[in-house]
């Protein structure tokens, strides 16, 4: 357990470790503050080409200057507040979603090892022993912002949104849970450097293929309803909910929560690699000097492809529907990953326990989809349907499903 | 047996850490608003969380911040925002006659108990920690792994018997919240 860490402790503190220290938490810090503005400008972009549009193109070159000039005019408008709202909540709201974004990224190993005037240095901010648990306390903390922020605002929609939000968020956390469980299980450690340099040995070892393609997509699913992107943006439905949590922000502050959930999206695609796809490694040719700035280069490649997947959600999938979305957390993402947890701890045994595992998990499975279609049936059943519309009228579309059902 | 030295890093760490505990845990009783009260609930389950990780307790820490304020806090203020009484409520209505005198009552008590087990001195050693086996706490790497074995192994019996107890209590509470619904329908 000695790896988990820091070596740069290793043999006390003296300035020059202070200064390394401070240095990688600036580096860090600058970084993804940068890294926020390319990335809307690049989700901006996409998102044009993929709608047949241009899409920023006046500040800079390519238009790429547009988010500072955007920033600046945010900065400069009035500052409103409503008069029903709680003042200090309401000021203390966009900074509770920024902060666990840039508290989650300091885990990420974003390279190799560095001797800088002979010390070892991670390339990383911290590897505290907790190391992926930090990220979903993390994640438990980013619903305080939405939640405070729609409460705080006095206002109707924007505490519906929040009442929201929080269900969906504190729902998936358990699906999002059980995804690095058996992650940590096949690692044997909670920090990410070791779960980094676990997969370090080829494409074979990244976790994606040796869990299974399972726990991958769970995680991305989890973490896109985490990360309240589409398809998961029921939070702020504009059609219903004006424009959700932050409907009263305005200036600066609406600001911190356009950054906050730019920020979240990247620190979010960097836990994805570190988690699945090998962080840092991959090829590394042969030069004799610059070998530590390949993994460097590896990392922001798969990193941005997971952004540029995000971006591609938002323009191709339409908005799930809230119950949907509540059962597709619930009834299909919690049960997978929870049996194919059992089937990875089995085969870390032995393989008959994992075939065993996988026969226990698909009986289960059928008794859960026999479960489900009994209770749909009673909830919505031949002999449910003519008091219900008796009783209340019913939207066209829901009357449409239940006879559906009832033909097939 | 009283370690008798504490380098200034712990002890700031350590006021800091009893500071957000108290300061949070007198807001709580202290704060009209509800949802400021539960808001002071999260500073003190945060400065526990700190104290710790000064323990090397990291993976309760991690589990404190995790289950309390990532989630238990979060129903709270769910409720709160959902029933809607998030406004002033007032301090001097005294819902169950004689509460106040019981709980000062109470709280003389476990002060009492704490003073007590503090003069004796058996628990408090002043170490980081208390357990005899293993060393993991002491090279400050965590306790995972020994948390995890002692769980899984000596106390296993209370860990599967507390899970089908929570199974048991969430089914039970499911089961109660539909049949109120079926029957609200089958009036309608």
């Amino acid at each position: 357990m000695i790896s988990s860490i820091d070596p740069l402790y290793a043999h006390g503190i003296s300035l020059a470790v202070v200064l390394i220290v401070l240095l990688r938490v600036v580096v860090a810090f600058a970084v993804l503050l940068n890294a926020v503005i390319v990335m809307i400008w690049f989700e901006r972009k996409a998102i044009s080409d993929m709608q047949s549009r241009i899409g920023p193109q006046r500040w800079g070159p390519f238009g790429l200057l547009q988010t500072v000039a955007d920033g600046l005019k945010l900065m400069l408008k009035e500052d409103l507040m409503p008069a029903e709202a709680d003042r200090f909540v309401f000021k203390l709201a966009p900074f509770l979603a920024l902060i666990p974004g840039i508290i989650t990224f300091a885990i990420v190993p974003v390279g190799g090892t560095l001797t800088i005037a002979g010390h070892p240095v991670l390339l990383q901010v911290a590897n505290p022993p907790m190391g992926i648990l930090l990220m979903l306390a993390m994640s438990g903390i980013s619903v305080y912002g939405v939640m405070l922020a729609g409460w705080a605002s006095g206002s109707k929609y924007p505490l519906l949104s929040s009442v929201r939000a929080s269900a969906q968020m504190i729902s998936y956390e358990a699906a999002l849970g059980l995804a690095i469980v058996m992650v940590v299980l096949v690692t044997g450690s909670l920090s990410t450097h070791d779960i980094v340099a676990a997969q370090a040995h080829g494409l074979w070892h990244w976790n994606v293929v040796r869990l299974g393609f399972i726990p991958f997509a769970v995680f991305l699913i989890a973490i896109t309803a985490e990360l309240n992107r589409p398809p998961f943006d029921v939070v702020e439905a504009e059609s219903e909910l004006v424009g959700g949590f932050h409907t009263e922000y305005s200036s600066f502050r609406f600001a911190i929560f356009y950054l906050a959930e730019f920020m979240n999206t990247i620190t979010m695609s960097a836990i994805m690699v570190t988690l699945f796809f090998g962080g840092p490694a991959g090829w590394v040719p042969p030069v004799p000097h610059l070998r530590w700035i390949f993994p460097i280069l590896w990392f922001v490649l798969k990193t941005t492809i997971f952004a540029f997947s995000y971006v591609w959600f938002r323009a191709a999938l339409p908005r799930f529907r809230y119950d949907q979305l509540m059962d597709l957390g619930w009834k299909r993402l919690i049960p997978l990953s929870l049996g194919w947890l059992l089937v990875v701890s089995g085969f870390l045994i032995a393989p008959a326990w994992g075939f065993a595992m996988g026969a226990v998990v698909l009986l289960a499975w059928t008794m859960l989809t026999r479960a489900f279609e009994i209770g749909a049936s009673r909830e919505r059943g031949a002999e449910a349907v003519l008091p219900v519309i008796g009783a209340r009228p019913v939207p066209p579309e829901v009357l449409r499903e239940w006879t559906d059902q009832e033909d097939a | 047996m009283i370690a008798a030295t504490y380098s200034v890093g712990a002890v700031a760490v350590f006021v800091t850490a009893a500071l957000l505990v108290l300061v949070g845990a007198i807001g709580v009783i202290s704060v009209k608003n509800p949802v400021h009260a539960a808001m002071s609930l999260i500073m003190t389950l945060f400065g526990v969380a700190v104290a710790f990780v000064a323990q090397s307790a990291d993976f309760l820490a991690a589990v404190q911040i995790i289950v309390y304020a990532g989630a238990i806090v979060v129903l709270f203020l769910f409720v709160i925002m959902f029933l809607g009484v998030d406004r002033r409520e007032g301090v001097r209505v005294e819902p169950l006659v004689g509460q106040r005198p019981l709980a000062a009552t109470g709280v003389a008590i476990t002060v009492a108990g704490i003073v007590i087990l503090m003069a004796r001195s058996h628990w408090v050693s002043g170490a980081m920690s208390v357990s005899t086996s293993g060393t993991a706490l002491a090279t400050g790497s965590g306790n995972v792994s020994q948390l995890g074995t002692a769980v899984f192994t000596t106390y296993l019996y209370a860990f599967e018997a507390t899970a089908a107890l929570l199974v048991i209590a969430v089914v039970g509470a499911i089961v109660l919240a539909r049949r109120e619904r079926l029957i609200d329908e089958e009036d309608a």
